[in-house]
């Protein structure tokens, strides 16, 4: 990983300087969360005073199901260190199967991006119901701490657009 | 049963023939029009063109090694609402499953149409076929077939066809109406009639052709054929996914495009009305760039390449047929059949889809599972 990151177009970090970078590096994630389940959780795991890293940048959507792919493809292109999708758990949809149209697009994803390098592990889904304050806050840890492991996204640095 | 006939070779004179067959759908076959490749009359072009009289299939060439465009997308506009008459598509075999996904995509109609599907030898990308056939027309088409097939009916390897052509491992029409086949058989005498459906049964029951069969050494000319194209896909597979193993290749890969969106434009199953890459939400504001360019100091122009493969390889790669006419259309050598196609056959793998093979199978993002693919979400579902 180590190797790959240092020989990024028009940008070369030194050793030390990248694990330098390794160390406080803060990661971002953008989550595409549906307005009916995950973002009332994650609502309830602020207004429950749960400590979670402020890592995430959410996107409130009306239902998963409207996530088209190339929000996904557009996060990680432009540097996300990861893209979470989440919803409501299937048979709790709003719109009766929307969270299971989204279950195949990230699937398809999951088919096509690891194929141009990009590591699997920074495009997550999951099912969190608006009541799961604590397996909201649970799951943004967990992914913070993952995506500090697996260190910066290096298309943040590499010029492609 | 699939009945089976022939379509007889008058004077060693394929295209002459085909043509006479053309003429008795319109004469006998109850067909109202014929949509059919042919040499336009002010160049050497060849083009989809619609024939409602007998007498305007002089110029007909489906054999023609050239292959301008998709012709699926015509049958679209033309199938759009009933026409009243039962039409005749001629089609490559890339065609009609190119058809056959947009019929499952609702912009497409089977009803008034019989889909008449010719083994495909391949063609030529629209440059080459310009500097090869010149003025020769349909004297070009004779010495291609005549090139391409041997005394056995096996066909030859030709390095100079489109590399879409050279890595078809569907060189057979099995799901067109009415099948002529050409592989495995004598063309010097006749070609292959089978009728696939109960459509095709009725069409060759008024078209009254002398009866055939099916070439004894048919079955394995084409296994011949499609192990050739099959080992040749697989190492264009191999090939192109090291070539963009990683976003960093992927960029190089990509490096010639110029956002022209040819290739969206030339591929039939690009469903979207309006792309969303044509619409005001990449109009960026000119500030906008300049943020861009700002945040890493440079920025490459025209920006939104490699996202602009990347969604299309998102939207449409499970219903990829194939047909080569991205990498056809596009002005500056991307090999973007190449990826696409690399890409599909994981993308279509990975839902057991295969594009095009049938109007049954339903699209991969048009349907879903209760229970499925449970690994997407850490094994919960």
């Amino acid at each position: 990983m180590v190797g790959n990151a240092v020989s990024s177009i028009g940008f070369t970090w030194s050793q030390e300087t990248w694990e330098g970078k390794m160390a406080d590096y803060e990661p971002t994630i953008i989550a595409f969360v549906c307005n009916w389940c995950t973002y009332t959780a994650a609502d309830l795991a602020g207004t429950s005073r749960l400590i979670q890293p402020p890592n995430v940048r959410m996107i409130r959507m009306m239902c998963t199901g409207m996530v088209d792919p190339k929000y996904v493809v557009k996060a990680l292109l432009e540097g996300a260190d990861a893209v979470l999708i989440s919803g409501c758990h299937p048979g709790d949809c709003h719109y009766i199967n929307g969270n299971l149209k989204a279950r195949r697009r990230i699937k398809l994803l999951k088919e096509i991006l690891p194929r141009f390098g990009f590591d699997e592990r920074r495009l997550k889904m999951t099912w969190i119901g608006a009541s799961e304050g604590i397996d909201f806050a649970e799951t943004i840890r967990e992914m913070v701490a993952e995506v500090k492991a697996m260190g910066p996204n290096e298309l943040r640095q590499k010029m492609v657009l | 049963m699939a009945k089976t006939a022939m379509i007889e070779i008058k004077g060693q004179d394929s295209v002459a023939s085909l043509q006479e067959f053309l003429r008795a759908l319109l004469t006998r076959g109850e067909i109202g029009a014929v949509l059919v490749a042919q040499h336009l009359p002010m160049k050497n072009v060849v083009m989809p063109v619609l024939v409602t009289d007998e007498s305007r299939l002089g110029a007909a060439d489906p054999l023609a090694p050239a292959f301008p465009m998709n012709a699926a997308k015509i049958l679209s506009r033309l199938t759009r609402k009933p026409l009243g008459t039962v039409m005749a598509a001629v089609l490559r075999p890339c065609e009609i499953r190119a058809f056959v996904e947009l019929v499952k995509l609702k912009q497409g109609s089977l009803d008034d149409v019989v889909l008449i599907g010719l083994d495909c030898l391949g063609a030529y990308s629209n440059v080459d076929y310009a500097a090869l056939a010149a003025e020769n027309g349909t004297e070009f088409t004779r010495s291609f077939c005549a090139q391409m097939l041997d005394e056995k009916g096996f066909v030859s390897e030709n390095d100079k066809l489109a590399g879409a052509c050279r890595a078809c491992e569907y060189p057979v029409p099995e799901n067109a109406d009415v099948l002529i086949g050409l592989v495995g058989g004598d063309t010097s005498g006749s070609f292959f009639v089978k009728a696939n459906t109960d459509k095709g049964l009725e069409l060759l029951d008024k078209l009254r052709l002398p009866s055939g069969q099916e070439p004894p050494r048919r079955k394995e000319a084409v296994a011949n054929l499609v192990s050739r194209r099959t080992a040749f896909r697989d190492k264009m597979f191999e090939e192109t996914s090291s070539a963009t193993s990683d976003p960093e290749k992927l960029m190089s890969y990509l490096a010639n495009c110029v956002n022209c969106y040819n290739c969206r434009v030339a591929c039939p199953v690009c469903y979207c009305k309006e792309c969303v890459f044509v619409t005001d939400v990449f109009d960026h504001e000119p500030s906008q760039y300049l943020r861009w360019a700002r945040r890493k100091g440079i920025l490459k122009m025209p920006t939104d390449t490699v996202f602009f493969h990347l969604t299309r390889l998102a939207h449409m790669s499970t219903a990829c047929v194939g047909c080569g006419q991205c990498s056809n259309a596009c002005p500056n050598n991307v090999p973007v059949m190449q990826i696409f196609r690399t890409i599909s056959s994981h993308t279509q793998r990975a839902f057991d889809y295969h594009a095009g093979m049938s109007v049954e199978e339903e699209p991969p993002l048009s349907s879903f599972r209760e229970h499925e693919f449970s690994e997407v979400t850490g094994g919960r579902d």
